[in-house]
């Protein structure tokens, strides 16, 4: 005890909050695993898994059971160093994000004033894990899905970018936290709706979601950037796409869905939390459902929408935001 | 610029109607059979492999050992043979076997029949570790079922 009383209490906080971190992130990755399956399932009218546990709500643990115990793979004439360094680097970025993400009131680990520039710096460093695991894989799926992810990150960032900053303009902060908090009043999603579903669009194509997922489109290139990755390597790629949808759609909640405001909740300060969840996984649900609903875009297509139609909105939006701020 | 209006307008418009069929889909019934828990009823139609007919009347075959359908098989997978016995005036039929592993399942050897002894099964729960396991006892089935 006495050890513990000795260490900056900053650094305990900082350990505290990583670890809870790191376990919510599983068990994310766990819950929409299972919620992606069972709703593939009922859209495509079967009842989708249900052998293991009660409504096969143990599978994704079993699952994940299995991609431990399974030997990581090193496929001969690989760049070693290169193909073992992605998937963690893949995954490490990931984690970053969730600290500056304010869950509600005081359940932030860190302020940071300049939080949403971090949160999309990290969110970049996630497609040098998927060009390094393509090019290291040395195999031409890999590397086509790993040009394929590079291409359409590099136009899906500009749109993400100018919507986000319609919100800055309006609230004068970067800060995720003062965000929020500007929108005690009312939700930016009702000022800003266009911007809103720029980054909505934009965070599916940044998450290689289908209808965006040419990365790793299944028909075209086996499993694309993570074609020769097993066991542990392949479930950090998995954790790291499902961890990163959640943090589009916090960020999408933190920006436009204000945060943890909503109905008055005793303890607010904290289970704000509650509120701020629900928004998250509603968009999250949105996102499985664009998934099973919407075919594959072509690449071409991928790219016209993007200059043709998103940067030029997010531009315009922009402008009008602009002035009447101004004004 | 009308048409990249007129585009994006249809092109929204039709995103949100796949979104309202799949979102309908999802709280429709399940259409799929769970299958060793649920099974659905065979047609009567269905072809499994052949079967004596168990005649009520006689309590067993109307087999004549006769032989057209050994004679008619074309894939040559059927063996029947029958035995004189003294005090009766017909043939006892002593074996029936089919070699199902051959088999094309078309059905003439039941189409030829002339004492119509012949129908198929309903089995379809087929599979085995040997390709013996498919050499059928066709007199034996039907003997477990008069049991």
């Amino acid at each position: 005890m006495e050890t513990i009383s000795t260490l900056p209490p900053e650094l305990i906080r900082m350990v505290i909050s990583v670890i809870i971190i790191i376990s919510f992130l599983f068990l994310n990755a766990i819950m929409m695993g299972y919620a992606e399956r069972k709703i593939a399932g009922h859209v495509q009218r079967r009842p989708g898994p249900m052998e293991v546990g009660s409504h096969g709500i143990l599978q994704m643990i079993i699952d994940g059971i299995k991609l431990v115990a399974k030997e990581l793979v090193v496929p001969f004439n690989v760049d070693r160093t290169l193909f073992r360094v992605a998937p963690l680097l893949s995954f490490t970025p990931v984690i970053l994000p969730l600290l500056v993400i304010p869950f509600s009131e005081k359940l932030q680990a860190r302020d940071l004033n300049m939080g949403l520039i971090f949160i999309v710096t990290m969110g970049s460093v996630n497609v040098m894990a998927i060009l390094v695991g393509g090019w290291g894989s040395n195999n031409k799926y890999s590397m086509f899905g790993a040009m394929r992810a590079v291409a359409q990150a590099i136009s899906y960032e500009i749109p993400i970018l100018l919507s986000m900053l319609a919100v800055i303009l309006m609230c004068n902060t970067f800060s995720l936290k003062e965000i929020v908090g500007a929108q005690q009043k009312i939700w930016f999603v009702f000022l800003q709706p266009v911007a809103f579903l720029i980054y909505v669009i934009g965070g599916l194509a940044e998450t290689n979601r289908a209808p965006f997922d040419l990365p790793e489109a299944e028909s075209e290139l086996t499993a694309g950037f993570h074609t020769e990755y097993s066991g542990m390597g392949f479930s950090l790629f998995f954790l790291s796409e499902y961890t990163n949808m959640f943090i589009v759609a916090s960020v999408a909640t933190v920006l436009f869905l204000g945060g943890w405001h909503g109905p008055h909740l005793p303890y607010g300060e904290y289970l704000g939390v509650v509120w701020f969840l629900l928004k998250v996984y509603f968009l999250l649900f949105l996102m499985i459902m664009a998934r099973w609903t919407y075919p594959r875009v072509r690449f071409d297509q991928l790219l016209n929408f993007s200059w043709k139609y998103l940067v030029p909105f997010s531009l315009v939006n922009l402008l009008i935001t602009a002035v009447i701020v101004k004004l | 610029m009308k048409q990249y209006f007129s585009e994006l307008y249809t092109g929204g418009k039709s995103l949100v109607e796949g979104l309202g069929v799949t979102m309908k889909a999802l709280f429709m019934p399940i259409v799929t059979v769970q299958y060793p828990r649920e099974e659905i009823d065979i047609s009567p139609s269905f072809r499994g492999h052949i079967d004596l007919i168990l005649d009520p009347e006689k309590n067993s075959y109307r087999c004549i050992t006769c032989g057209m359908c050994e004679k008619s098989c074309p894939s040559d997978c059927i063996t029947v043979k029958g035995e004189k016995r003294e005090g009766e005036k017909k043939k006892t039929l002593v074996l029936f076997e089919l070699d199902f592993t051959k088999c094309s399942l078309c059905g003439t050897c039941v189409e030829v029949c002339p004492v119509n002894a012949l129908e198929y099964s309903k089995e379809y729960n087929l599979a085995a570790f040997s390709r013996e396991a498919f050499h059928y006892d066709i007199l034996k089935r039907l003997e477990e079922r008069i049991k």
